[in-house]
């Protein structure tokens, strides 16, 4: 298998199984995905690196129809309220892109997707959630 | 510092809509002009001025507006602000008059976005070689990989979290949203849009992003608004014809939104729009039940039916009964968007945070024609841009 790298830095790939990990305040312990300068929560500087779940609850959801040029429709989007913390938005994979099976209060797993290739081969993955039990995701 | 209230002389619109012969200033010019004649003042009674545009922002709109309408050496406030930009510059316009440092001021948004399709929507322009960047580490676009952020998207998101806590809200409740502000619009000559549509037809058109057809969205346009300000002090000194109808602002609250947890990846369009509608409420002694219309920010129509329970126009957590009982059409207990709302009047985004002040004024002067709310006393106008800014403004009809 050739070289992969995250689509996004908070996904990590290369440390057991694949997970997300957040900077958490070390004064609110409010999560961020993105670098911080300072907590929004509290205003103070200061945070841990913090592994997230990799399970969750739908909060919310729409299914794309029309998005920007050149990527695949439909498609679900979801946002997840992550086990123990953390909130992510991400697309729902391995369902039918219809609103009989998606709803909020789902519960979801992560997975990961490869999402192109660059001209040295290197395999750019994201992450996606899907159904955590396939039989909870008809009729929702 | 002693309070002294601020209130609308005059104010104008130009009709939205797509203006290739057109350029911004001509638009802005249009609609500052007719304001300052519908108030009975001129450039030179002007003591203050706020522009707001977002997609010349940066090229010094109030000035170019000012090369066409009168340059008087005034102070002008140029802002961008989201969709909030045009109550923004009200808001400057507001505070330069409310601390006394200004009598008498003018108010200007004014936008040229012409066709655009999805606003973001731009073409991917992915790397050769993979390399993070920015604060994320991204390594290319992350639209429509790791979800949605383009507007139709992120709306559709805000109405699902609604839908998905509350009972009795779902596709066909956003959908009645959108027909009832397209009825509305056929009654509005301003409109971009004037045409009505069915329930069928509007769930059928074409999904955008679900719930939200393309009926349930909002188009892009061309447009501007403008309105005059002056204290009560000035107010007094005018004429009878401008002192009766002279319109009341009661409260002007801005917001921007606090941390939530979930706002960090979707913006949270809610809590800092009752974070102002709260505010509002108190500051002008108005109660929810009192309002006799609303102008609120429909964006989308999931949009508009979350805001019925952030603005308290129905009871918690009943949008989805409010909109079943038509209670927001022109004839319910709370006429909301009679103007056909951003759905079908239009958001030329620098234009609308002031067009909604002309709408609610008109009503209150009782100079809106063909769709007047017969009686109007009290309204409410609501803009968010994300980001998020949110500007709530209680409008009365008052004399001095």
């Amino acid at each position: 298998m050739g070289k992969q790298i995250p689509i996004v830095d908070y996904l990590v790939l290369d440390d057991g199984e694949p997970h997300l990990v957040a900077n958490e305040s070390e004064v609110s312990g409010a999560l961020y995905l993105d670098r911080r300068n300072a907590d929004a929560k509290s205003g103070t500087a200061g945070f841990r690196r913090r592994t997230l779940a990799n399970e969750g609850t739908v909060r919310t959801f729409t299914i794309v129809h029309r998005a920007a040029p050149g990527v695949p429709t439909p498609y679900v989007s979801v946002v997840v309220d992550l086990d123990g913390g953390g909130v992510v938005k991400a697309n729902l994979l391995n369902v039918e892109p219809e609103p009989a099976n998606v709803a909020s209060g789902m519960r979801v797993r992560m997975t990961t997707y490869p999402v192109g290739t660059d001209d040295d081969g290197t395999e750019a993955i994201a992450f996606a959630y899907e159904p955590a039990a396939p039989s909870s995701t008809t009729g929702a | 510092m002693a309070e002294r209230d601020v209130w609308i002389i005059g104010t104008h619109m130009t009709k939205f809509g797509r203006y290739p012969d057109k350029d911004l200033i001509d638009l802005g010019s249009e609609a500052a002009v007719a304001a300052l004649a519908d108030g009975g003042v001129t450039i030179a009674d002007i003591d203050v001025m706020g522009a707001g545009n977002l997609f010349e922002a940066s090229s010094g709109v109030g000035q170019r507006l000012q090369k066409q309408i009168g340059q008087t050496g005034i102070p002008v406030y140029n802002v961008a602000n989201a969709c909030a930009t045009g109550a923004t510059a009200v808001r400057c316009v507001f505070m330069a008059i409310k601390s006394g440092e200004a009598e008498m001021g003018l108010a200007v948004g004014l936008e040229k976005m012409g066709k655009q399709g999805l606003l973001g929507a731009s073409a991917r322009s992915d790397k050769k070689t993979y390399q993070p960047s920015g604060r994320y580490g991204a390594v290319m676009s992350v639209e429509g990989r790791l979800g949605t952020t383009l507007m139709p998207g992120v709306f559709a998101q805000a109405g699902m979290e609604y839908a998905g806590q509350h009972d009795g809200v779902g596709f066909e409740q956003f959908a009645k949203v959108a027909e009832k502000n397209h009825a509305h619009s056929v009654l509005n000559p301003l409109a971009q849009y004037q045409k009505q549509f069915s329930l069928d037809e509007v769930m059928k058109a074409e999904m955008m992003s679900y719930p939200n057809t393309l009926l349930m969205c909002c188009p892009t346009g061309d447009g501007a608004a403008a309105a005059v300000l002056v204290s009560e002090e000035k107010l007094k000194t005018l004429s009878d014809d401008q002192r009766k109808r002279a319109i009341k602002i009661s409260a002007s609250v801005m917001t921007s939104d606090p941390w939530t947890e979930s706002d960090q990846v979707q913006p949270d369009v809610n809590t800092l729009t009752r974070e102002a509608a709260a505010k509002a409420y108190e500051i002008s002694g108005v109660d929810p039940a009192d309002l006799d219309l609303v102008e609120l920010h429909d964006c989308f129509a999931t949009a508009e039916l979350i805001h019925y329970d952030n603005l308290q126009l129905c009871k918690p957590g009943e949008a989805g009964r409010f909109i079943d009982e038509r209670g927001p059409w022109r004839d319910g207990t709370t006429p909301v968007n009679v103007s056909g709302g951003l759905i079908s009047k239009g958001h030329p985004l620098g234009a609308t945070g002031i067009a909604n002040l002309y709408e609610v004024s008109t009503h209150l002067r009782g100079e809106a024609g063909d769709r007047q709310i017969e009686g109007a006393k009290i309204g409410l106008t609501h803009v968010i841009g994300l980001g998020s800014a949110c500007a709530v403004h209680v409008l009365e009809k008052a004399t001095v």
